[in-house]
């Protein structure tokens, strides 16, 4: 392997400060007492007291993760069925056309997804509120669960199936004890990436949610409008810890079981 | 695989396409042929072939365009460089870790660094220059878009460039090629599908953002994201909206088709 010349680490460098910088300067002035992002006057907890403090802010909190395990449940569910329709499905055309319109959701621009959501929820008569952006979030997540477990599904071999039917194993059996267990790792997988997409979802939400009900995104939105607020570093601070906890705890299940894999 | 008992699976599943694919973009359509009395027009098509409308879609395509290009140009290098390093897979995972990170959050971060008493114009008056206005102009919009755009282009091009084969590239080597030639003939050719698939998770996208323009644009910049979110949910013209959301779908399936893989449907 050759090795990077100074100027290309230089580069990279560059580019890991500026792109954590904007994080940190966040993190950096949440403990400003001055309550301004100028300058910094002395170290405070008070805007990480200031979110404890606030019952609306728990309560969007609240909100936010509620639709986000909801939907990614769900959406597991409608998904990993999905796909293994998908899969059973032997006209190529046919498969092709079901691929095709899962991939929509996933291309399209979220503007787009909230305004048509917002058409078709004032047209069949569903309140905005947590219902629709429940729904909203299900609808978006479904896609990608299929897509993180069909690749498992395909490389699943057949066989394994018609030796459990041989051995006397009923449908209900071999979905259960064969088919999912198998592509586990892709449902794990999809449940995963449905909660993050839901969780960071700002313009879907910001259609489909009425006056009464907010995601977390939403409130910052609402809040990054008016101003500089410290509470929204504060949110930021914790939200950067709990992400990074939570990649940190994902890289090591990861890598164990691909350990176990391996020592298999 | 058992037929029956997988196509009663598929049932929720072709329900959620129904209810949620089809019926949006059919409702789309419908309403973009209604006037705000609900009578059907082909007003709204015919105003959007205006002038007002015609030069916003312009200017939507030049500033997706810049995002796209200053994106491409910094993740490049980055991808190809990190695919030289030691724990490779680490540095990736680092790269990601912010665009975890709300973007709404990020956005919102920017607002204290370029403001007038940011730490950016702090620099600038270090050097003996007056304090620049840096928010609410094109710059700011294009450079806070290209930051959130950038691991997003990184990632299809790092796997791109990690499925590429070595040994083109020493063969190159051996035959005489200088660097430039390698990359230009072997590397770059062979990468292009990660290239495409970075332009497209950054191009579409880049058309429709409307959160950035509000909060770092302040409003200077208008996209097509920013007009559909302006007709649905401020002025109540979802006729209006609508009309712009067909012509942004329109345009998605254009990129798609000029972006998307040739080997694509045959795989599964």
């Amino acid at each position: 392997m050759e090795k990077l010349s100074p100027a290309s680490k230089i580069y990279l460098v560059l580019v890991f400060a500026i792109l954590y910088a904007p994080i940190l300067y966040l993190i950096f002035y949440s403990f400003n007492s001055a309550g301004n992002m100028n300058e910094f006057e002395s170290f405070t907890l008070e805007h990480y007291a200031a979110v404890f403090g606030d019952s609306r802010l728990i309560i969007i909190l609240i909100n936010t993760i509620l639709v986000a395990l909801l939907s990614g449940l769900l959406a597991t569910v409608i998904g990993t069925f999905g796909a293994i329709g998908i899969v059973s499905v032997k006209n190529a055309k046919m498969r092709s056309v079901l691929l095709s319109f899962n991939n929509v959701l996933i291309v399209s621009p979220d503007v787009i997804i909230g305004a048509s959501f917002l058409i078709l929820f004032t047209f069949i008569g569903i309140k905005l509120g947590f219902t629709s952006v429940l729904i909203s979030h299900i609808a978006f997540s479904v896609p990608i669960v299929v897509l993180m477990v069909l690749p498992k599904l395909l490389e699943m071999n057949t066989s394994l199936i018609d030796a459990a039917r041989d051995l006397g194993a009923t449908k209900r059996d071999v979905l259960m004890r064969v088919i999912l267990p198998y592509i586990s790792p892709g449902i794990f997988a999809g449940f995963f990436m449905a909660l993050t997409y839901s969780l960071d979802d700002f313009a879907v939400t910001f259609f489909v949610t009425g006056n009464g009900f907010s995601t977390l995104s939403v409130e910052i939105y609402s809040m990054a409008r008016t101003g500089i607020t410290l509470t929204i570093n504060a949110i930021s601070g914790l939200i950067f810890v709990i992400t990074v906890l939570v990649v940190i705890g994902y890289y090591f299940v990861n890598s164990r079981s691909k350990q176990a894999k391996v020592g298999r | 695989m058992q037929t029956k008992n997988s196509k009663s699976a598929l049932f929720p599943y072709v329900i959620w396409i129904a209810l949620f694919v089809i019926a949006p973009i059919a409702l789309i359509i419908y309403y973009s042929l209604q006037d705000l009395e609900g009578k059907f027009t082909l007003g709204n098509y015919a105003a959007f072939f205006s002038t007002v409308y015609l030069k916003m879609t312009l200017s939507s395509f030049w500033y997706a365009f810049l995002i796209t290009f200053f994106t491409l140009l910094v993740s490049y290098p980055v991808a190809y460089l990190l695919t030289k390093t030691k724990h490779k897979h680490l540095w990736l995972m680092l790269i990601i870790i912010p665009s975890w990170i709300n973007l709404l959050l990020k956005t919102y971060a920017f607002i204290g660094i370029f403001g007038l008493y940011g730490p950016v114009n702090a620099m600038i008056e270090v050097f003996g220059f007056d304090p620049q206005q840096i928010l609410f102009t094109d710059f700011s919009f294009v450079f806070v878009s290209v930051y959130i755009f950038i691991p997003f282009m990184i990632i299809p091009i790092f796997n791109s460039l990690d499925k590429l084969n070595p040994t083109l590239v020493y063969a190159a080597r051996d035959l005489g090629a200088s660097s430039f030639t390698t990359f230009r003939r072997v590397i770059f050719p062979l990468t292009i599908d990660g290239v495409k698939s970075g332009i497209q998770v950054t191009f579409i996208p880049a058309l429709s953002l409307f959160m950035i323009t509000r909060l770092i644009a302040g409003n200077r910049v208008i996209t097509l994201g920013t007009a559909i979110e302006q007709q649905f949910l401020v002025s109540q013209n979802w006729g209006m909206g609508s009309t712009i959301a067909v012509f942004l779908i329109f345009i998605m399936v254009l990129i798609m088709l000029f972006t998307g893989k040739k080997s694509k449907g045959g795989r599964v």
